[in-house]
C-alpha cells in the first residue's frame, strides 16, 4: 500500500499543473506582460513570488509560462505521434521497399543530434510557434516511428492479422482494427515520456532564445530573461527551471508507475 | 556513408526548406535590388546540388566559407572555439565516466537496498531536470553564496593556469553531473543484468569470493555494454555543451552555434552543425565497433 501514495501525489501534481495551465488567464493575479513593480522585488503579499527582470509579476508569468510550454509541448507530441504512428503502421502493413525507405530515412535523421538539427532548421525558418511545433514534431516522430514500427511488426505476424489479410481488408482496417488496439497501452506510456521530453526540449530551445519569443512567457525563456539575477544572489531563474523539472519528473514518475503496474513486478523494484 | 547522408541532410535543412537566406540576412531592409545583389554574392543562383558539392568539397579541404555576419572565414571562428569545447567536454568525461561506472557497480551490488534506492532517486531527478537548472543552482551555491568560483567562464588570453581551471570548473561540474546521472543509470542496468545471469549464480554457489566474481566473471561480460555506454555518453556531451556553454557564457562551439542561429548566419550554422553531427556519428560508430570487439558473439549477426 505504501507504494500507492507516491503515484497518487504525482497524479495530483500533474492534474494541478494541467488545471493551472487551462485556467491561467483567470487565476493569474496580473496580466502576462503587465509591468506591475520594480525589478526583482522580493516575495510579498502583492507578489507572492516577487517580480522578474523588468518588473512583471513572477507568479503570473509562471502560470502563463506553464500554460504556453505545456500547450506547445502537447501540440508537438500529438503531431509527432500522429505522424510517427501512421508512417510506422504504413511501413509495417506494406513492408517491402516502403518499409526500407521509411526506416532508412528515420535512421539518417536520428543520426544527427535532435538539438543540433533543430538549430540548423530554425536558423533558416525562424521561430514562430507553428514552425516550432512542426520542427519538434518531425524530429520527435523518428523515435515514435521506431517504437511503433517494432510494435506493429510484431502484431502483423500474429494469426488473426493473417486472417484479415486473407479476407482482403484495406490499410485503414489494419490500422484501426488490428494494430491500434494491440499497441495502445505501450504507446500511451511512450506518449507521457515523449511529452516530458518535448517540454524539456522546448525549454532548452527557449532558453537558448530560439523557442517561444518574448514577451510571451515560457518557462525556458523566463530562465533566460532572469539569468542575470543569479549573480546578485537572487534565485528567480531557479523558479521556472524548477517548474520544468516538476513537470518532467512527475510525468516520468507516473509513466513509470503505469508501466510497472501494467507489466507486474519485474524484480527491479 | 552515414556522414555523407548527414551532410546532405544538414545542407538540405538550410537550403531546400521554404525560407530565403537572402531575405533572412536583410530582414526588414530587403529591397528587390539588394536581394538580387546578395543572391549574386552568395551565388545562390546556381542549382542546389552544385552548391552542395562545392560546400562539401570545401569542408573536406578545411575551407568552410565565410561567415555572413562578420565576414571572417568560418574556419578562423571555429578552430579556437572547437578547442575550448573539446577541453570542456573531455574534462567532464574524464571525471564523470569512471565515477559513474564505480557508482553503477556499487548500486548494482547493493540493489534494492538503501544506497541503491538513494542513488537511483537522485539520478532519476538529475536526468529529468533541464541542464540549466543544475547549472544555475551550482552557480548560485558555489559562485555567488560561497564565492569559491567565478560565475561566468569568460576565458581571457594569457590568464594563468589556475584562473583558467577556476573558469572551467563550474561548466565542467554541471556537465559532469548531467552525464554522470545518465551514464550511471545505464551502467547500473547493464551490471544488474549481468549479475542476474546463471553463471554468476553458479560462481557464487561455488564459493568464489565476491571480488573475484566481479573482476573475473562480471566485468568481462559487462564490458561491451559499458563501452558502448561510454561512447553514447560522449555523444550526449556533444549536445549537452550547447546549453551549458550558454549558461556560463563559455566561448565554445555551442555558444558560437547558438549565436550564429540567432544572427541567421547560415554558413556558420551549417559548419557548426556538420561538426557536431560528425562527432556524434563517429561516437555512435565507435560505440558499435567497440561493443563488437568486446563481445565476439555480436560478430556473427543472425
Amino acid at each position: 500500500m505504501r507504494r500507492a501514495i507516491f503515484p497518487l501525489a504525482c497524479g495530483a501534481i500533474v492534474a494541478m499543473i494541467a488545471l493551472a495551465s487551462l485556467l491561467a488567464p483567470w487565476i493569474a493575479p496580473y496580466g502576462e506582460t503587465a509591468l506591475v513593480g520594480d525589478l526583482w522585488e522580493g516575495w510579498s503579499l502583492a507578489h507572492p513570488l516577487g517580480t522578474d527582470s523588468i518588473g512583471r509579476d513572477l507568479l503570473s508569468r509562471l502560470l502563463f509560462g506553464t500554460r504556453n510550454t505545456v500547450a506547445v509541448a502537447l501540440a508537438a507530441t500529438l503531431l509527432s505521434f500522429t505522424l510517427g504512428v501512421i508512417l510506422a503502421f504504413t511501413a509495417a502493413v506494406f513492408q517491402g521497399w516502403i518499409d526500407q525507405v521509411l526506416s532508412r530515412s528515420v535512421d539518417i535523421l536520428m543520426s544527427i543530434p535532435t538539438l543540433i538539427m533543430a538549430l540548423v532548421v530554425l536558423s533558416v525558418l525562424g521561430t514562430s510557434i507553428p514552425v516550432l511545433i512542426a520542427v519538434m514534431a518531425v524530429l520527435d516522430s523518428t523515435r515514435v516511428f521506431r517504437l511503433a514500427r517494432a510494435l506493429a511488426v510484431d502484431v502483423m505476424a500474429l494469426d488473426f492479422v493473417e486472417t484479415a489479410r486473407l479476407r482482403g481488408e484495406g490499410f485503414w482496417w489494419f490500422l484501426r482494427r488490428e494494430i491500434l488496439p494491440n499497441v495502445t497501452p505501450t504507446l500511451l506510456a511512450e506518449f507521457g515520456l515523449r511529452f516530458s521530453f518535448a517540454a524539456l526540449f522546448l525549454s532548452s530551445l527557449s532558453f537558448l532564445g530560439l523557442g517561444i519569443r518574448p514577451p510571451y512567457a515560457d518557462l525556458g525563456g523566463m530562465v533566460k530573461e532572469n539569468a542575470n539575477a543569479i549573480t546578485f544572489g537572487v534565485a528567480v531563474p531557479l523558479v521556472p527551471a524548477a517548474m520544468i523539472a516538476l513537470i518532467t519528473v512527475t510525468v516520468n514518475a507516473l509513466v513509470d508507475w503505469h508501466v510497472r503496474r501494467a507489466t507486474g513486478p519485474t524484480g527491479h523494484g | 556513408m552515414t556522414l555523407v547522408a548527414v551532410s546532405v541532410l544538414i545542407f538540405a535543412g538550410t537550403e531546400l526548406l521554404p525560407g530565403d537566406v537572402a531575405q533572412a540576412i536583410l530582414g526588414q531592409q530587403a529591397t528587390p535590388d539588394t536581394l538580387a545583389a546578395i543572391r549574386r554574392d552568395l551565388r545562390l543562383d546556381r542549382p542546389a546540388y552544385v552548391r552542395y558539392l562545392d560546400w562539401i568539397t570545401g569542408f573536406v579541404r578545411g575551407d568552410l566559407g565565410r561567415s555572413l555576419a562578420s565576414g571572417l572565414p568560418v574556419i578562423q571562428l571555429v578552430s579556437g572555439r572547437l578547442q575550448n569545447t573539446l577541453t570542456l567536454a573531455l574534462t567532464a568525461a574524464v571525471i564523470a565516466v569512471p565515477l559513474s561506472i564505480v557508482l553503477g557497480l556499487y548500486a548494482a551490488l547493493r540493489r534494492e537496498r538503501f544506497a541503491d534506492r538513494a542513488i537511483s532517486a537522485v539520478t532519476l531527478v538529475l536526468v529529468s531536470v533541464p541542464e540549466f537548472l543544475i547549472g544555475y543552482a551550482l552557480m548560485l551555491a558555489l559562485a555567488v553564496h560561497l564565492g569559491w568560483l567565478p560565475a561566468l567562464s569568460t576565458l581571457r588570453e594569457g590568464a594563468g593556469f589556475l584562473a583558467w581551471a577556476r573558469a572551467l570548473a563550474l561548466p565542467v561540474l554541471t556537465l559532469a553531473a548531467v552525464v554522470l546521472a545518465h551514464t550511471m543509470r545505464l551502467a547500473r542496468t547493464a551490471i544488474v543484468s549481468v549479475l542476474s545471469t546463471d553463471y554468476i549464480r553458479m560462481a557464487e554457489l561455488k564459493g568464489i569470493s565476491p571480488a573475484r566474481i566481479i573482476v573475473r566473471h562480471a566485468l568481462p561480460n559487462a564490458l561491451s555494454p559499458i563501452l558502448s555506454i561510454v561512447m553514447l555518453t560522449l555523444a550526449y556531451l556533444v549536445v549537452g555543451v550547447v546549453v551549458v556553454e550558454t549558461v556560463f557564457n563559455y566561448s565554445g562551439m555551442g555558444k558560437l552555434m547558438v549565436d550564429a542561429v540567432t544572427a541567421r548566419d547560415v554558413p556558420l550554422v551549417q559548419a557548426c552543425g556538420l561538426i557536431f553531427a560528425s562527432v556524434y556519428v563517429v561516437c555512435n560508430f565507435l560505440s558499435d565497433f567497440l561493443g563488437i570487439l568486446a563481445n565476439p558473439r555480436l560478430r556473427h549477426p543472425k
